[in-house]
Formats: C-alpha cells, sequence, structure tokens
C-alpha cells in the first residue's frame, strides 16, 4: 500500500524526467507521425493496388489474357499471405529497396502485404452483391466494366466497409514492427525512451494508450461513415428499432 | 423483329432448349406459358443473350447476336428486360435507377433522361417516389419502376421474365395494368408469365412452352379454348 502511495507521489516527477528532459515527448510524436504516414501510405497502396487484382480476378473469367494476369494475382495473394510481414520487411530492407530510407520501406512492404488481403476482401465483396445487379446493369446494354463501375462496386464496398475498417485497424497496429529496420515509429520511439530513462512503465503505457486511442478514434469515424452508406437501406434502419 | 433460329441451351448435361424456331413480329404482345422447368425463362433470356445459347441463332432487327464480335451491347440498348426479382439498384435513388444507363450510354443528358424519367414515372403513378431508395417501396411499385427503367432506354422490344411471380397477390393488378397499357401502345412485348388472364385478355400469340420445345402456338382462343395437344390440355386443366 505504502508503496502505491509513494508510486503515485513521485508519478509526476517521473513523467518529467521521462519525457519532458531532453524534450523526449518530442521522439514520440515523430514516431506517432511516422507511424501514421506508414499507415495512411500503406492504405492507399493497399486499397488501390487491391481493387486492381480484386478487378482483374473478376475479368479474367471470361477473357484469355486476363487469365494470365489473374493466375500471377493469385500467386502474388498466395505469396504475400504466406510470409510473415517482419521478414517481408527485412527482405525489402536488405535486399530489395536497398537505399532507401526506412519509412519509405515501410510504405511498400506494408502496403504490399496489405494490398493481398484487401484483394480477397474486395472480392468477397463483389461475389456477395446479388448476380441479378449484373444481369440487369446488362441487359440495359452497359458493358461489364461500366456495369462494375457504376452498380457492383459501389455495392460491393458498402458490403466491406467494416472489414476494411478492421484491416486499417489491423495495419496501424502491424506497422508496430517497422522498428525493425530502424524506422522510428511509435513503438520504437517508446523503447528508446525506455533504453535511455530505463524507466520501462512510462513510455509503453503511453505508446499503448495511444494506439488506443487512435484505434478508437478510428472505429468511430469508419462507424460513421457506414452510417452514411447505409442511408439506402432500410432493412438496417429498422434493426435498430427492433 | 426477332427471329430464333434452331435455338438449343444446355446446361452441362442438361438440355434445357431442344432447338426453337420462332419469329416475333413488330407489334406482337406474345405471351409464353407452361409448367416450371420447360425452359422459358431460359428462352427469354436467350433473347437478349443473358444466357448464351449452345447453339443455334438469334437475329434481332437483322443481326446475329451469336455471330462473333456483335457489339452486344448496342442490341441490349433496344431490348428491354423486366426481371421477377426486379434488381433494381438499391445505391441509387428511384430517379438514378432510371437515368443512369441513358445517361451512361449518351443517350440522353441528364436533364433530358430526369424529364423523360419523370414523365414514365408519373404515367405508372409514382412521380412523388422519384427520390425514394427501392428498400423505401412496396413489390408492386418496384416492378413498376423496373418497367419504367427499361422504358427510359426506349427500347424496340421489352422482354418479361415472370414480372409478377414475386408479387403479393395485391400488387399483381398495378403491374399488370402498366403492361397492358404499354401493350396498347403498341410496343412489342415477350412476356413469360403464369397469368393466364393476362395471356388471354392482352397477347396476340400464345406460346406453349414444355421440354425445351415449344409445343403449341398459336392465339389466346386457340391456346385456352381449343388446345391441341395433350400436354397442353393437361398444363390447362391444372392452372385455370
Amino acid at each position: 500500500m505504502a508503496r502505491i502511495i509513494e508510486f503515485f507521489n513521485t508519478w509526476g516527477e517521473q513523467l518529467h524526467e521521462t519525457f519532458i528532459v531532453q524534450e523526449r515527448y518530442k521522439w514520440m510524436l515523430e514516431g506517432l507521425s511516422n507511424t501514421l504516414i506508414i499507415t495512411l501510405g500503406a492504405l492507399i497502396i493497399g486499397v488501390a493496388l487491391g481493387t486492381v487484382i480484386a478487378t482483374i480476378k473478376y475479368f479474367s473469367e471470361d477473357r484469355k489474357v486476363l487469365k494470365i494476369l489473374g493466375k500471377l494475382c493469385d500467386i502474388y495473394v498466395t505469396t504475400i499471405r504466406g510470409i510473415p510481414v517482419v521478414v517481408l520487411l527485412l527482405i525489402f530492407y536488405y535486399l530489395i529497396l536497398k537505399s532507401s530510407e526506412g519509412v519509405v520501406v515501410g510504405i511498400v512492404t506494408f502496403g504490399l502485404n496489405s494490398a493481398a488481403y484487401m484483394a480477397e476482401l474486395i472480392r468477397s465483396g463483389i461475389n456477395a452483391v446479388d448476380v441479378g445487379q449484373l444481369e440487369a446493369g446488362r441487359s440495359l446494354g452497359l458493358s461489364k466494366l461500366q456495369t462494375m463501375r457504376k452498380i457492383i462496386f459501389p455495392q460491393a464496398v458498402r458490403n466491406i466497409l467494416p472489414a476494411i475498417g478492421n484491416e486499417f485497424i489491423a495495419l496501424l497496429k502491424e506497422t508496430s514492427v517497422a522498428g525493425y529496420v530502424a524506422v522510428k515509429d511509435l513503438t520504437r520511439a517508446g523503447n528508446l525512451i525506455r533504453n535511455n530513462t530505463f524507466d520501462a512503465f512510462n513510455p509503453l503505457i503511453a505508446v499503448a494508450l495511444v494506439y488506443l486511442i487512435l484505434v478508437v478514434l478510428l472505429t468511430g469515424l469508419l462507424s460513421k461513415l457506414e452510417r452514411r452508406l447505409s442511408k439506402s437501406d432500410r432493412s438496417k434502419k429498422s434493426k435498430k428499432k427492433l | 423483329m426477332i427471329e430464333v433460329k434452331n435455338l438449343r441451351k444446355n446446361f452441362d448435361d442438361l438440355e434445357v432448349l431442344k432447338g426453337i424456331n420462332e419469329t416475333i413480329n413488330k407489334g406482337d404482345v406474345a405471351c409464353i406459358i407452361g409448367p416450371s422447368g420447360s425452359g422459358k425463362s431460359t428462352f427469354l433470356r436467350c433473347l437478349n443473350m443473358l444466357e448464351i445459347p449452345t447453339g443455334g441463332q438469334i437475329v434481332f432487327e437483322g443481326d446475329d447476336l451469336t455471330a462473333k464480335g456483335v457489339d452486344l451491347n448496342l442490341h441490349r440498348q433496344k431490348m428491354g428486360m423486366v426481371f421477377q426479382q426486379f434488381h433494381l439498384f438499391p445505391h441509387m435513388t428511384v430517379i438514378d435507377n432510371l437515368t443512369m444507363a441513358p445517361v451512361m450510354l449518351k443517350k440522353a443528358t441528364k436533364a433530358q433522361a430526369e424529364k423523360k424519367g419523370m414523365e414514365l414515372l408519373e404515367r405508372v403513378g409514382l412521380a412523388d417516389r422519384a427520390s425514394a431508395y427501392p428498400a423505401e417501396l412496396s413489390g408492386g411499385q418496384k416492378q413498376r419502376v423496373a418497367i419504367v427503367r427499361a422504358l427510359c432506354m426506349n427500347p424496340d422490344v421489352m422482354l418479361f421474365d415472370e414480372p409478377t411471380s414475386a408479387l403479393d397477390p395485391e400488387m399483381v393488378g398495378e403491374v399488370l395494368d402498366v403492361m397492358k397499357e404499354l401493350a396498347k401502345e403498341g410496343m412489342t412485348m415477350v412476356v413469360v408469365t403464369h397469368e393466364m388472364g393476362f395471356a388471354k385478355e392482352v397477347a396476340n400469340r400464345v406460346l406453349f412452352m414444355d421440354d425445351g420445345v415449344i409445343m403449341e402456338e398459336g392465339t389466346p382462343q386457340e391456346i385456352f379454348e381449343n388446345p391441341k395437344c395433350e400436354r397442353l390440355k393437361t398444363f390447362l386443366s391444372k392452372v385455370l
């Protein structure tokens, strides 16, 4: 009991020593900004490339040229999903993008990694759209690509938005291994402070809290977006009342 | 307008259409009746190539749709289709459902398409639902919107695939009324239906399909009052 009271008595002092001295809180801020840059960059690559892969897969059923591309996409997805992201990160840092900056390696690695998962996600979302929608579009004289763009894809996105949100959150946390290739991300910043101050408690808890807050904010944002997208869906509104 | 020559369709080993020869003329209202599983819907869906025939030809306005390199999209613009399950686009409002294709395919400007869409909605009594989403409509309203959506492309022929089969009984009438009006205006229509009353009243030709072929065809009087083949007699005795 006495130790707990003592801990709180000296906590303010500890915080000062850990974060304010040498302006070490700036390390955290820099780490946070790197984490966000890598996450957002990777998300953009992941969504864009994932969409391309899913689209190629969708069309590869009826075009011979795309069939080969589709197979390549399969190989890509299988390979990426079969390798731990830390190993991928090391491979990119030491073998493929040797002279690049850590942050760039992080964006590329996590982006390519995420793309494989996004592609599968988007494909499942497309498959979940009733085939009648495709038929209705085609019967009006729209091409398959036009039908895809205007009719299938918007509905697919709505189907998979929660799953994309999960992927986004997983991605944010996944970037915490970027420290393996000397990127000063949030996790590494906290760890560096721990190293320098011999205070393990405050930096690690602070790092954990920042991640937690980011995820909570993201979750809120995503559910807002979901609500907006589902405004055409009466079934969802009435479900709430039940 | 549509000439069907020796149309055959297999699903794997299952032979669904076993050689159909048929001509749909301009102004025809042709009703296709028959027991379920007889290939009615498959036949209709072959007409605009939603099902790719295994053999035979579909000649629409002089062009063979089964030929390689034919621009199907261009021909489909001239063939409206109405589905049993409506298949409205759930993420768009009613008016956007109507204008999307004409605008996208450059058949009309946005303003023109909206004007035409509103006029047609007015005629089917749904002008006040233009900004609603499909999920907010009843089945009968959805199907009327689906008919209008097809009409907005100014088709030369309308294909109906059991348009009232998914509707509650009290909503069947409102959809059939729209179709009757359409027939009166001289629209060429091919209708797969179980509504014998509609076939009797509106069709100028009735085709009886069974077992993948057209077994008998004729005017509604001939088919309903003087059926010749045994299968048709049995079928009519069950549904009338």
